[in-house]
């Protein structure tokens, strides 16, 4: 057996947008095992909610992830709407869908520029990132916020969007998908691209199930979990179709993400041409009296809002389970065996959104 | 707007490993461990999910109750059981990873089993 030695990877890493620490053990350039430290941005958001009412916390809620903000704030008040049995009109529930589903190609467009990156592909970073501007204008003229939105409200939303302004997008979403089909043409047919990925990182099916993987670093190990088949929100109108892919490794996971873009250009298609005419928001009395798990899907996979209410208008508890802080333990598993040149690309492949783990 | 079903049933700390081998074994996978504080006591919630069936299971405790780890069935837990241990200072009795309080290096010892938070009048939003 080798000597075996510690390199630290991170906090610090170009790669790397937010702090996480590996120790990775090596013997020669082969990791032969993994010890990941967090904890370097830990903010306290669930200890805030002792001290902000239930309906002010939707701002801490959204404040989790600045990618998908809007995911989390819709999420708490799903989980509030919920406990107070509030029937959220039916235009709300599709505007969420439309804007979750932005929210998703902002993350996914964001993170292709950064896997580009990863493997030194800089014109395809750049590339993937001015698709996504498209994505962030659009945010902003609909909500008056590119990154966070703002517009999640317990009983609804706060803003609509008028027939004309979804009549247009609708349009503007051909030209994003001729823009996202050359871009992703690149990730998936590339043979530098393909040779750089194809059998890195590989994790089976099985281990990203029992390891806990959800997400696109599920799907792309073959496990069809999507939680937008749970139907929350307008998705039980709407087909989902689950992307997967089945060989598990970095590849993989880029095709689902990059595949999942046509999907939410789909869906926002479909719930532009169901939303119906109405209010967007009712009225909330009261205080939460019980206790929820709201389960929704982000960008990066299975997001959990637990939130317990005792009928004041302070929460008792509000636990946020992201899908990054899940994905950590198959990242290891992915990790073990790889060489040491593989593994940014292989961190990257989860999409890791560490503001999100330490909320 | 669709519930979404899920059922929560209350056990003994002694009969923790016992119910979560049962899931394991019927091939649930397993969502989050989360603690939350209740007057004296501290909730545990297990989440499991099968095919989009939601289950958990919950055990009550008081803050010098050990609990026994569920990393032998779970090896993912560890991420969960840290956490409990460095924001609420639950002892976990067998973690496969233990990071002996270093996985979340708060300024405050165990914050989530303090007192509420206190909120200047220069924090107010």
């Amino acid at each position: 057996m080798s000597k075996q030695i510690i390199v630290p990877f991170g906090p610090q890493h170009p790669v790397l947008p937010e702090p996480i620490h590996l120790d990775l053990v090596l013997e020669d350039e082969t990791v032969v095992d993994v010890i990941p430290s967090i904890g370097y941005i830990h903010r306290g958001f669930e200890k805030l909610v002792e001290k902000r009412e239930f309906t002010e916390y939707v701002y801490v809620a959204e404040r989790t992830c600045g990618i998908c903000s809007f995911v989390h704030g819709a999420t708490y008040c799903e989980g509030i709407e919920q406990i107070m049995k509030i029937d959220v009109p039916e235009r709300a529930q599709y505007l969420r869908v439309i804007w979750s589903e932005f929210s998703r190609l902002h993350s996914h467009l964001l993170w292709l520029g950064c896997f580009a990156d990863s493997f030194g592909f800089e014109n395809l970073f750049m590339g993937a990132w001015k698709t996504r501007e498209r994505v962030l204008d659009f945010m902003e003229e609909t909500t008056g916020g590119r990154v966070i939105q703002g517009t999640s409200k317990i009983g609804g939303v706060r803003r609509d969007i008028s027939s004309e302004r979804l009549d247009k997008m609708v349009k503007d979403l051909d030209i994003l998908d001729q823009e996202m089909k050359e871009l992703t043409t690149v990730f998936l047919h590339d043979d530098s691209v393909r040779h750089r990925l194809r059998n890195v990182g590989v994790i089976s099916r099985e281990d990203a199930y029992h390891l806990g993987a959800v997400g696109p670093t599920a799907r792309g190990s073959g496990v069809a979990i999507d939680m937008r088949k749970l139907g929350y929100g307008a998705y039980d109108r709407l087909n989902v179709p689950v992307i997967t892919d089945s060989c598990g490794d970095c590849l993989s996971r880029c095709t689902v993400r990059a595949k999942e873009l046509f999907t939410s250009t789909d869906l926002i298609r479909q719930a532009v041409s169901k939303i119906p005419d109405g209010p967007v928001e009712v009225k909330v009395t009261g205080a939460p009296d019980g206790e929820y798990f709201t389960r929704a899907e982000q960008p990066r996979g299975e997001l959990v809002h637990y939130l317990k209410g005792n009928g004041s208008k302070f929460l008792v508890r509000s636990r946020i389970r992201t899908p990054t802080l899940t994905n950590i333990p198959p990242l290891i598993k992915m990790l073990q065996g790889c060489e040491l040149a593989d593994v940014p690309v292989i961190v990257l492949s989860i999409d890791p959104c560490i503001s999100c783990t330490e909320r | 707007m669709t519930a979404q079903a899920q059922a929560t049933t209350i056990i003994d700390v002694g009969k923790l490993v016992g119910s979560v081998e049962h899931y394991r074994n019927e091939g649930y996978r397993l969502v989050q461990i989360g603690c939350t504080k209740v007057g004296d006591t501290y909730e545990i919630n297990y989440s499991f999910d099968k095919d989009y069936h939601f289950e958990n299971i919950r055990i009550v405790v008081s803050a010098d109750t050990e609990v026994p780890s569920i990393s032998g069935m779970y090896w993912n837990s560890f991420i969960y059981e840290n956490e409990m241990h460095d924001l609420f200072g639950i002892q976990v009795r067998g973690m496969n990873i233990d990071f002996k309080g270093t996985l979340f290096r708060t300024s405050v010892k165990y914050p989530f089993s303090q007192p509420p938070v206190t909120v200047t009048k220069g924090d107010k939003p």
